[in-house]
């Protein structure tokens, strides 16, 4: 495979495993086992069954009538916003609760930007009885508040992170370091397709069921066998990758990526990390990195708390650097007016996250091509952001 | 002779290394505090890169790297400092580096050893630069400005992997008392055990043991066994304290000797 991952974890230069030693022997054992225990028959079929019985799987394709004539397209909206937990997230907590059973931990950590990951995390947990910790940005535990009550509830204890910004880096960092100190028992349940090798290929696998539905979906909804386009918002990328997987070797389905640009490109407050990153290593793996040129990491910014991260994952890079992938970026501002321009115009209000993505359909220089625009999460958790936007509208 | 080897051909016990971190608590004051450890007979320094995201690093290590950035710590300024320490004086103990890749990469891998080496550096500990990345990349690059790279092991490296860095290194092994990040309170019984098998192990390289000393008691622990200890976290509480740098380094050693 062209875009796939190689033995050693990297996917073209970027990926591998930057990892201190004190990491190595949790690292190796995954990367050991991981393949064996996802082709694993019996794996599969409790993967499977907890997709479809617990989470709500496949989730819809949805043709959105009046998006599509407003921008003379035929756009699909992939509705992972409807599964369980609100966003596709749960597809790979349920995926990673599976390995670490099998792995024999039974305490699990997580960090989580917007809250929805740290939600799923929290929420198969509960599931299968196990200890569950969340890291989170001080930053984000305010601006998205119901999502810490919410993994409150579920049993999880939710740590706030507050070095640095205060996001979803230092989060991880924390994660990082109770990983570190807790080696023997604890598992990492990494929320997007970063980290060391072998996580960005294992949360891929574990959300590619989204482009795998996809594949069947749009077959039926437009008697071809694939779409012309798939958009997806990229933070870290789990749910682009998942909603890229089964297309990265068909190369005639374009495919396009769109970062939070924040304030602007230019503003210095932005997390568009291929626009603005270098080659670099965050976070256990060698991908692109926003940095200042002594190589110190730089704090992002985006409205949305699922994308205001200084990285990419390694997939993402290495689909930047061969140009499969076109990268595009959403301000704070487009996002939100795409946000209610889906809200009035289909009666669905979309996480921010996801409202990047719609926020390119009107850069687009096409018509009437398929389109699928993976609409990752809903909203319910921004309403606050969204009601304070609303005033200003 | 690069300066590590030198050192573990005359003394073979009791090694102490103590670790700071560049521009901490000042600026200016790295140069300084090479003196002071200097003076109060310290065997091997190890100076801390500060690095954003330090990911194997406690809170006070991490505090001092974000006060030293905040400082406007950055790698040139460094390799100027160190020139003009060594320019000043040229007794000092065999100089280490210890940071993260990232900052590494972008200074530019060769320049770096080029310069490192060129200001009196004889080593460098870089925990996230991966032992297949370092044989494939990087060695060649070490050996030809005479820079020995320090590979860590924990409890949890196989004997096996242990065996593939002693032979692959020439100063010596950096053994993690346990597998945490620095500056933790660890469990002594559980590090008996791994200092003996260590000491049994009979390897080639001479072991000195790091993270969790932090007085006389856990910096004798190890040298009952091995051949020393490294001190980190402990010494940049002392800095915290403020207050006579020359002073606080005579004190600190004599409280671990």
């Amino acid at each position: 495979m062209k875009y796939g991952v190689d033995e050693f974890g990297y996917y073209g230069e970027f990926g591998g495993a930057y990892i201190p030693e004190m990491l190595f022997a949790n690292v190796d054992q995954l990367q050991k086992n991981y393949l064996g225990i996802i082709e694993d028959k019996e794996f599969r079929k409790e993967f499977l069954q907890l997709l479809t019985d617990y989470a709500g799987r496949p989730t819809p394709l949805y043709f959105a009538r009046r998006l599509s004539e407003k921008y003379r397209n035929n756009i699909f909206l992939k509705r992972e916003d409807l599964c369980h937990t609100g966003a596709h997230k749960i597809n790979n907590a349920i995926g990673q609760i599976l390995m670490a059973e099998r792995l024999g931990k039974k305490r699990i950590i997580a960090e989580t930007g917007a809250g929805q990951h740290g939600v799923a995390t929290a929420t198969v947990c509960a599931l299968k009885g196990l200890e569950c910790l969340v890291y989170m940005g001080e930053k984000d535990m305010e601006r998205q508040a119901p999502n810490v009550a919410r993994m409150q509830m579920l049993g999880a204890k939710v740590v706030p992170a507050t070095s640095g910004s205060k996001t979803l880096k230092d989060a991880t960092n924390e994660a990082i370091r109770d990983w570190i100190n807790n080696a023997h028992d604890t598992y990492y349940l990494i929320g997007s397709v970063v980290g060391p090798h072998p996580y960005p290929d294992m949360v891929a696998r574990f959300q590619s069921v989204i482009s795998e539905e996809i594949k069947s979906q749009i077959k039926n909804l437009t008697g071809k066998d694939l779409p012309d386009l798939v958009i997806a918002c990229v933070g870290g990328g789990s749910n682009a990758a998942g909603a890229f997987y089964h297309f990265l070797e068909d190369e005639e389905v374009k495919l396009i990526e769109v970062e939070a640009s924040g304030l602007g490109l230019d503003s210095g407050e932005t997390a568009a990390t291929t626009q603005l990153g270098r080659v670099g290593i965050l976070h256990g793996s060698k991908s692109l990195v926003m940095q200042t040129d002594d190589g110190q990491v730089t704090e992002p910014y985006s409205i949305s708390a699922g994308l205001d991260y200084p990285g990419i994952g390694p997939l993402h890079a290495h689909l930047y650097k061969t140009g499969r992938a076109k990268f595009m970026s959403a301000t704070d501002d487009e996002a939100v007016h795409a946000a209610f321009e889906l809200a009035q115009l289909e009666g669905i209000i979309p996480a921010l996250e996801s409202a990047h993505a719609l926020a390119v359909l009107n850069k687009l220089d096409v018509r009437d091509k398929n389109i699928v625009v993976n609409l990752s999460g809903r909203g319910d958790k921004d309403m606050d952001t969204y009601m304070k936007r609303m005033k200003t509208l | 002779m690069n300066r590590i080897k030198e050192l573990f051909s005359r003394k073979k016990e009791k090694i102490l290394s103590v670790y700071f971190t560049a521009g901490y608590p000042n600026l200016h004051d790295t140069g300084l505090v090479i003196q002071a450890l200097t003076k109060a007979g310290t065997d091997m320094i190890e100076i801390g890169m500060p690095y954003s995201d330090p990911l194997a690093d406690g809170p006070v290590i991490q505090h001092s790297s974000t006060i030293a950035l905040k400082n406007g710590m950055n790698m040139r300024l460094l390799f100027q400092q160190l020139k003009d320490l060594k320019s000043l004086s040229d007794d000092l103990p065999p100089l280490i580096l210890m940071g993260y890749l990232n900052p590494v990469l972008q200074f530019g891998f060769e320049k770096f050893c080029r310069d490192a080496s060129g200001c009196g550096i004889s080593g460098l500990i870089l925990p996230d630069l991966p032992f297949r990345e370092y044989e494939k990349d990087y060695k060649g690059i070490m050996e030809k400005y005479n820079l020995k790279f320090i590979f860590l092991i924990t409890p949890d490296t196989s004997e096996e992997r242990i065996r593939k860095m002693d032979n692959l290194s020439d100063a010596f092994i950096y053994a993690v008392s346990s597998s945490s990040v620095t500056g933790r309170v660890t469990d002594e019984d559980r590090k008996e055990s791994y200092f003996k098998r260590l000491r049994d192990m009979k390897l080639k390289n001479p072991v000195l043991v790091g993270f969790g000393v932090r007085d006389k008691r856990t910096f004798e622990h190890p040298c009952k066994y091995l051949n020393g200890a490294i001190v980190g976290t402990a010494f940049i509480q002392k800095l915290d304290q403020g207050g006579n740098i020359e002073k606080i380094a005579q004190e600190f050693e004599q409280s671990l000797r």
